[in-house]
C-alpha cells in the first residue's frame, strides 16, 4: 500500500485494540471517545451492506448517539448480562486519492454469559475512515458489517 | 411416578390445560414436541395464511425470495408475466431435495441441481433428463406424466403488496380471514396502490430467539408490558398506559391490533412506581426521535397489528415493518424483520425511518429486550413443564379494550388455539 508506513499502521492496530478493549473491559465511557464528533457508526448485516439496503442494526451519526447507546445498554435495556472478548486482526490500511485513511480489519467477538459456556457471537469486519484529531488517530466512519444476518437473540453493546 | 412423556399426546390431552380460564397457559404449550408439531400440522400447514413477503422484495420477472411456511422453506417468485407472485415448496418433486439454495435472486425457471428436474415459475414441471432413456435403455416409464409431478404450489394471496400463502386449500379468502376490523389497520399500513404510498424495502434484521414461538404473538398482544420493560417507551411517551388506546381483535380473537396516540409523557399516574421511568432522562442527539405526523396516521401514532400465526405489521411513529415469525421447533423461533418506507417518501423521510429504527430490531431501544425477556420466560417454563402463566389483567374474558391495562388480546388468541389444537 503506497504512502503507508508501518508506523501509521501499528498507531491503527493500537487505535482498534484500544477500542476492544474499552467494550471488553467495560470501559464503556471511553468507547465514544475513539470516534470525532461528527462519526459514523453502523452495525449491519453483510446481506443489506452488499445489497445496497440502509437498514443497520444500529446507524448513529454522532458521538452523542454512541453516548446515548452506551446510557441504554447499561442503563435502560433489560437482557441477560454478558461479557465480550473480541478478538481483532491486523488492519488492511490504505490512503484514499484525498488523503483518508481506511482500514479493513476482521473481527471475532465471543459472548460470556454466566453459568453458560462461550458462543461464537458475531464475526466480521470492520471498514473505517480514520482522521488524526489533536495528533491522536480516531474514527470518523466505522461500519461493522457482521458475516451471519442472523443475530444470537440481541445485541446489546456496541461490536 | 407419572411420565407423561411416555404417553402418547391424544392420552393426556385433556390435561394438559389443568387452569380452569384462559389466563392459565401451561407451560407445556411452549416446550412439548408433540404439541409442536400438531401446530405445525393445524396452524402452520393447516387453513391460515402465513406471511411470506412483500411483493417489493421480488419486483422483476423471476425475482425470488426464499422464506419459510412453518419450518417448510419456500421460494416466493415473481412470475414471467410480470404481475403474479407464485409460492411453490422448495423440494423437489423427484427426490425432496432442496433445489433452492439462496436467499435472493432471479431465474428464468428453477432447475434442482441434482438431477435438472426442470420447473417454470408456477413449479410445473417441463422437463426431466434422460426421460425417454439413452439408446432406448431406462427412463421413466411410458405413462409417466408430468403434469402432477410439480413442486408444491401454495395458495397465495397478495393484498396491497403483502404476500401470504397456505398450504390447504380450505383458508378462507384472506379479507375474510382477517377480518373487516383488523383489515382496516392492516390497510392502514398497506393502502391500495392506486394511494401512491407502495412499500419501498430498507433492508433486513434476522434474530433467532430462543423461545417459542407463541411468545412473540403473545408479546405484541400484551398492552401492558411496553409502558414497564420499556425505559424509552413509558419515559418519551411512545406507549404507556395513561394514553388514549385502543385493543381491538377479530371475532375469532387470533389476530390483534394495539392502537394508541402518543403523549406529552412526563410524571404521573402511569409512571408512579414504575421503576423504568427515568424523568430526568435526555438523549444527547434525539433525532432518533425526529417524529413527523404523516397524513395517513389519522390520529394514532402506534398501531401494532399481529396476523395469526406468523406476522407481526409494525407502526410506531414514523418506522414501520413487517415481523416474520418462523418456527425452529418448540423453543426456538426466528425473528425476521423488513423494514419499508413509501414509494412517495422525501429523501428526509427515508432518513427519519432508518433513524427511528434504531428503536427497533435486534438491537433496538423498545424490542432488544423482548427478545431477552423471551428466552427468560421460555427457560423458566422449559424447567417447569407442569407449571404456567397467569395472564389475569382485566379479568379472564377475550376481546378488545380501551384501555392498555389487559391481558384480554392474549387470553383470545388461546381460545382460538385450544380449539384449533383439541385441548
Amino acid at each position: 500500500m503506497e504512502g503507508v508506513t508501518s508506523d501509521l499502521r501499528i498507531a491503527i492496530a493500537d487505535l482498534n485494540a484500544e477500542y476492544a478493549s474499552c467494550l471488553d473491559d467495560r470501559r464503556f465511557d471511553e468507547w465514544p471517545e475513539l470516534f470525532t464528533d461528527d462519526c459514523v457508526y453502523r452495525l449491519q448485516p453483510r446481506e443489506n451492506h452488499e445489497r445496497g439496503l440502509p437498514l443497520a442494526t444500529m446507524a448513529f451519526e454522532s458521538k452523542g448517539m454512541l453516548k446515548d447507546r452506551i446510557y441504554a445498554a447499561t442503563q435502560t435495556l433489560f437482557h441477560i448480562p454478558y461479557a465480550t472478548r473480541h478478538v481483532v486482526g491486523w488492519p488492511r490500511v490504505s490512503l484514499s486519492a484525498d488523503g483518508h485513511i481506511d482500514a479493513e480489519t476482521s473481527y471475532v467477538v465471543v459472548r460470556v454469559r454466566e453459568n453458560e459456556l462461550p458462543e461464537l457471537f458475531s464475526a466480521g469486519r470492520y471498514l473505517d475512515r480514520i482522521v488524526a484529531v489533536d495528533g491522536r488517530l480516531r474514527y470518523k466512519q466505522r461500519l461493522c458489517i457482521f458475516d451471519s444476518a442472523l443475530i444470537a437473540n440481541s445485541i446489546i453493546y456496541p461490536i | 411416578m407419572n411420565a407423561p412423556h411416555d404417553q402418547p399426546l391424544h392420552e393426556r390431552a385433556p390435561s394438559i390445560w389443568q387452569g380452569e380460564t384462559l389466563a392459565e397457559v401451561p407451560f407445556r404449550a411452549y416446550t412439548d414436541a408433540e404439541l409442536y408439531a400438531r401446530e405445525l400440522e393445524r396452524i402452520f400447514y393447516g387453513p391460515h395464511w402465513c406471511y411470506v413477503g412483500l411483493a417489493a422484495e421480488v419486483p422483476k420477472p423471476g425475482d425470488f425470495k426464499r422464506t419459510f411456511v412453518g419450518e417448510r422453506q419456500v421460494v416466493m417468485v415473481r412470475d414471467s408475466d410480470g404481475t403474479s407472485i407464485n409460492v411453490v415448496e422448495n423440494r423437489c418433486a423427484h427426490r425432496g431435495m432442496q433445489f433452492c439454495q439462496s436467499n435472493f435472486g432471479n431465474v428464468p425457471n428453477f432447475q434442482c441441481p441434482y438431477h435438472q428436474w426442470n420447473y417454470d415459475l408456477k413449479g410445473n414441471l417441463t422437463a426431466v433428463p434422460y426421460r425417454r432413456g439413452i439408446r432406448k435403455q431406462g427412463g421413466m416409464p411410458a405413462d409417466f406424466q408430468m403434469q402432477g409431478h410439480g413442486l408444491t404450489q401454495l395458495r397465495v394471496a397478495v393484498h396491497n403488496g403483502v404476500v401470504f400463502a397456505s398450504f390447504d386449500p380450505a383458508t378462507p379468502p384472506l379479507a375474510e380471514y382477517l377480518s373487516p376490523a383488523v383489515l382496516k389497520y392492516f390497510e392502514r399500513v398497506f393502502p391500495d396502490p392506486s394511494s401512491g404510498r407502495e412499500p419501498v424495502l430498507l433492508g433486513y434484521s434476522r434474530q433467532r430467539i430462543p423461545g417459542n414461538w407463541k411468545l412473540m404473538q403473545e408479546n405484541i398482544k400484551d398492552p401492558y408490558h411496553p409502558g414497564l420493560l420499556h425505559v424509552f417507551f413509558v419515559t418519551f411517551g411512545l406507549w404507556r398506559p395513561d394514553q388514549q388506546s385502543r385493543m381491538i381483535t377479530d371475532p375469532l380473537h387470533r389476530h390483534a391490533c394495539m392502537i394508541s396516540q402518543r403523549n406529552a409523557a412526563g410524571a404521573g399516574e402511569a409512571t408512579q412506581g414504575v421503576s423504568t421511568f427515568r424523568e430526568n432522562l435526555k438523549l444527547q442527539d434525539d433525532r432518533i426521535l425526529d417524529v413527523v405526523t404523516e397524513p395517513w396516521w389519522n390520529g394514532p401514532t402506534v398501531c401494532m397489528t399481529t396476523i395469526f400465526p406468523s406476522l407481526i405489521v409494525q407502526q410506531q411513529v414514523n418506522s414501520l415493518s413487517t415481523r416474520h415469525i418462523v418456527p425452529r421447533g418448540p423453543g426456538t423461533f426466528d425473528f425476521v424483520w423488513t423494514h419499508f418506507g413509501y414509494t412517495d417518501d422525501t429523501p428526509e423521510m427515508t432518513r427519519r425511518r432508518l433513524r427511528q429504527a434504531n428503536l427497533f430490531g435486534p438491537a433496538g431501544y423498545v424490542s432488544a429486550d423482548d427478545g431477552e425477556a423471551i428466552e427468560c420466560v421460555q427457560r423458566g417454563a422449559t424447567v417447569h413443564e407442569s407449571a404456567g402463566t397467569y395472564s389475569a389483567m382485566d379479568g379472564f374474558g377475550v376481546g378488545g379494550a380501551d384501555h392498555m391495562v389487559t391481558e384480554s388480546l392474549i387470553r383470545g388468541m388461546y381460545g382460538y388455539w385450544r380449539g384449533v389444537m383439541g385441548i
